[in-house]
């Protein structure tokens, strides 16, 4: 394991590379050889049944995760996992993680915070900002998600749109060169959805690489330039967006669009 | 039966009873704060993957937790200055015997608040960045702690209770101190009516604290 940075040997314009990355648990493979790229100010969905692996890929990507092999690169760090690399330390893994942003499913603020010591938190415990200059950021990013008058509030008077919002923001707060996306609507009643995807949706016009574990379909083909079907732990398709989702080529990727094609797209109503 | 209650000769050993029950709060303060030291230390050992200073640690509370509290301080009295080769003071054994025992219980309450933490907080803290003692201490423990609160109260009410077991080493805690008064006057059923009375003044605000403190903290 080592941590390369600013050496200049990037060699495209690639802002997250993964090349042969493999992960088991126990006797299940999950991760099966996956090697992917994202270019810088790139979008990528995966989607996938549940168990296809990509939360596990998704959760590799900031090394919450820690793949068996194979190797990591974000920016300019680069986590090497192959034979003979000793494991990173915690040290290390911690300021790989800061730059990378992550949203949850389940939102997983701190509770015992307020919105805005939420947003606050990144910059003042990792970064070591002064909590003045700290607060004025996480208004800022209240306010860009439109939550400045709640920053106030405790996480468990919100509602779970706003607290994906919170989350979102929490994680820009450390200015990271990603982000990462779980499932971020998942846990959503449907008429909440909306109000997330729109943030994302900003995001993406603003230039953030971005990499989106979705089932939101209809926002994965809007949003994302590349999309990922993944099955088993491999990659069954890769390929511009719309060409994915539209018309895909293999047959696993179309018995598993079909379901939401048939359900009337869960994610409609949020594209209007 | 006719028997004349009488609690007046009593007054006459206040200054007796005001050092015992000096000694039973400041001994049940003294071992519970240690033993709340020992606790966390077992507590954070034995959620760490390293075994072979979890796997000790575990072993010592295990012993604690499994054998009686009078055995423990009999047996630190007179068994352990044998193997050790130190002579202990009748306080200092107590002091050790119950610090350890409460350790042990205090361990077990910490882990499993700590525990009881939705994995989803440790990620989130991870994905910041936050290093392992970072995220225990912003993140794990305002929230664990407050849900180890009301069984901490009541850890500590017992070991209140358990401090009357330090007469029986000499140490002039309020029972001792009753024992005294009892041969000395031969009244024993005022005197340890007296001494429950006593214990029940003192422990009875501590649960009702307790019993609020669960209310409060559980929303």
């Amino acid at each position: 394991m080592s941590i390369k940075e600013g050496n200049g040997s990037v060699p495209d314009n690639a802002m997250i590379e993964l090349v042969h990355v493999k992960k088991s648990f126990g006797p299940v493979s999950v991760l099966k050889d996956i090697s992917l790229r994202v270019p810088r100010g790139g979008v990528l969905a995966l989607i996938g049944p549940s168990g296809s692996g990509k939360s596990t890929l998704l959760r590799c990507l900031n090394l919450l995760t820690i793949p068996e092999s194979g190797a990591i690169r974000v920016g300019e760090s680069t986590m090497d996992f192959t034979n003979g690399h000793k494991l990173p330390r915690d040290k290390e893994l911690a300021a790989f993680r800061a730059r990378t942003g992550m949203v949850f499913q389940n939102f997983n603020l701190f509770p015992h915070m307020s919105a805005l010591q939420n947003v606050m938190e990144g910059p003042v415990t990792v970064l070591k900002i002064p909590p003045e200059m700290a607060r004025d950021t996480a208004l800022g990013l209240l306010d860009k998600v439109g939550l400045r008058d709640k920053a106030d509030v405790a996480p468990d008077k919100l509602s779970g749109g706003q607290k994906q919002r919170v989350a979102i923001a929490r994680a820009l707060a450390m200015r990271p060169q990603v982000m990462l996306f779980d499932e971020a609507t998942s846990a959503l009643d449907p008429e909440l959805v909306g109000e997330v995807l729109a943030v994302v949706r900003q995001l993406a016009a603003d230039g953030m690489t971005m990499v989106l574990v979705t089932h939101e379909m209809a926002f994965a083909r809007e949003v994302a330039d590349t999309v990922v079907f993944m099955r088993d732990g491999i990659v069954v398709e890769e390929g511009p967006a719309r060409q994915v989702i539209d018309t895909p080529r293999q047959p696993a990727t179309r018995s598993f669009l079909s379901h939401f094609h048939s359900s009337g797209l869960p994610a409609a109503a949020a594209n209007g | 039966m006719h028997y004349e209650w009488s609690f007046g000769f009593l007054l006459q050993y206040s200054r007796l009873i005001a050092v015992g029950t000096a000694y039973t709060i400041s001994f049940t303060v003294a071992t519970a704060v240690t033993g709340f030291a020992v606790g966390c230390v077992v507590a954070i050992a034995s959620l760490s993957n390293v075994r072979f200073i979890s796997a000790p640690l575990v072993m010592l509370v295990e012993v604690f937790r499994c054998t009686p509290v009078l055995v423990q301080l009999v047996w630190i009295y007179y068994a352990l200055p044998v193997l050790i080769g130190i002579e202990l003071s009748p306080a200092v054994a107590a002091f050790i015997a119950l610090s350890f025992y409460a350790g042990a219980f205090y361990s077990e309450i910490i882990r499993g608040g700590i525990a009881s933490i939705d994995p989803g907080q440790w990620d989130a803290g991870r994905a910041l960045g936050m290093r392992r003692f970072e995220l225990m201490k912003r993140i794990v423990m305002p929230q664990a702690l407050k849900r180890m609160i009301p069984p901490l109260v009541n850890q500590a009410v017992l070991q209140l209770k358990n401090t009357s077991l330090l007469s029986v080493l000499a140490v002039p805690d309020l029972l001792y101190q009753g024992q005294l008064i009892t041969s000395a006057t031969y009244r024993p059923l005022e005197t340890y009516t007296m001494i429950a009375v006593i214990y029940f003044i003192i422990l009875f605000p501590m649960t009702r604290v307790a019993r609020m403190l669960e209310t409060r903290l559980a929303r």
